[in-house]
């Protein structure tokens, strides 16, 4: 929507001033990286993202200041992830990745096949009721075991919703770190799963070496 | 209508408004009214109305933060404005142009503010608000008072004597 500038400041070796987003002009990465810190210093950093490469694709992790909240694949979009985080939390939301350091540093040993479980601060505020209880479950299923969705209905104490413990593991809203990739099906094969079942598969071999 | 994550407005946004600043207030001042208009902003933003103008919303605010810098300008013992660019915040003159961290190197942006520093200021910033902030001039003439008309020819006389002024100092 800027208007049209005369040709003559446009092409003028000053054009830098004007086209901040120039090459070699390194001020808004920086300022933005400022603006991140002094939001959170101001309590106004309501989410903070960012994306950290892993053998399942970028993950998406966002934060809020009770603790990590989202963990999302690439096939989910993280621009619509982060519009749903806006509508439902907060549109305070920003590119800040301090906040996810230390998850996203034991998501590294977990993929370096390093780490065995997660000690992290959840913010569990984007699941509610059974599927909730379930998300609290997961845990209990050890790294490199398995369980069926029938025997986690049992685990939650409801053995009749299987179907219901389906759901719960498709919304989990922090896939990898809450394992739902250890609930499969009864015949054993692996079941459908919110980064798709190549990465399913690939998260059960991991642990199972 | 979807409310964006801040993110996606400080992407889209944060060139033009930071042209803005470096017009008004030159490359020095320029970098900490772009932060305190992005976090003020921030503050903001969960009640600004669904289907606003973004981008005149923050160039009003940028506006505001530039008389806070000018108000703290004048309050200096030394008029930081009326010095040249050169001499502000490097004991070693014109050798500060080029250090990393003084002004990032960017010695264009240094001779374009000297070009736009020798405008009167309502001129370089009607030109900063429409051509770079991107306002209608009726809106420009909200911020700056007057007429829509008047704002009008502060900023083409301003484009006039800067194209003439940059055009003179083109190698």
């Amino acid at each position: 929507m800027t208007m049209p500038l005369p040709q003559s400041l446009v092409q003028s070796p000053t054009q830098g001033l004007l086209l901040p987003d120039a090459a070699g002009d390194d001020a808004l990465p920086r300022l933005q990286s400022r603006l991140a810190a002094a939001a959170a210093d101001a309590g106004m950093l309501d989410v903070a993202y960012t994306v950290v490469d892993t053998p399942v694709g970028g993950l998406l992790l966002a934060a809020t200041p009770e603790g990590l909240v989202r963990v999302a694949f690439a096939c989910e979009d993280h621009d619509a992830v982060l519009e749903v985080l806006a509508a439902r939390i907060s549109p305070r939301i920003l590119n800040a990745p301090g906040r996810l350091q230390n998850a996203a540093d034991q998501i590294g040993e977990y993929f370096a096949g390093a780490r065995r479980a997660f000690d992290l601060p959840l913010d569990l505020r984007l699941t509610a009721g059974f599927r909730r209880s379930v998300v609290e479950h997961l845990p209990t299923i050890g790294y490199g075991s398995t369980a069926s969705y029938a025997a986690v209905a049992a685990l939650t104490g409801s053995p009749g919703a299987v179907r219901a413990v389906g759901t719960a593991c498709a919304l989990n809203p922090l896939p990898v770190v809450v394992p739902c990739h250890r609930v499969v099906r009864s015949d054993g094969s692996t079941g459908n799963y919110r980064g798709g079942p190549a990465a399913k598969r690939l998260l059960l071999k991991l642990e199972a070496a | 209508m979807e409310v964006k994550p801040f993110e996606a407005i400080v992407r889209e946004h944060g060139p033009a408004v930071l042209r803005v600043c470096r017009a008004v207030l030159g490359p020095q001042d320029a970098e900490d009214a772009w932060s305190e208009t992005f976090l003020a902003a921030l503050r903001a933003y969960p009640g600004l109305a669904p289907g606003a103008n973004v981008q005149a919303w923050l160039v009003t605010i940028a506006k505001h933060k530039a008389i806070d810098s000018h108000r703290a300008a004048a309050r200096r013992p030394v008029p930081v404005a009326e010095l040249p660019a050169d001499d502000r915040d490097t004991p070693s003159g014109a050798a500060g142009r080029d250090v990393p961290g003084v002004d990032g190197g960017r010695g264009d942006n240094d001779a374009l503010w000297a070009a736009l520093k020798t405008l009167p200021r309502r001129q370089r910033e009607a030109l900063a608000y429409h051509h770079l902030g991107g306002l209608p001039y009726a809106e420009v003439a909200l911020l700056l008072g007057g007429t829509e008309a008047a704002c009008r020819r502060s900023a083409a006389d301003g484009m006039k004597k800067l194209r003439a002024l940059t055009l003179e100092e083109s190698p």
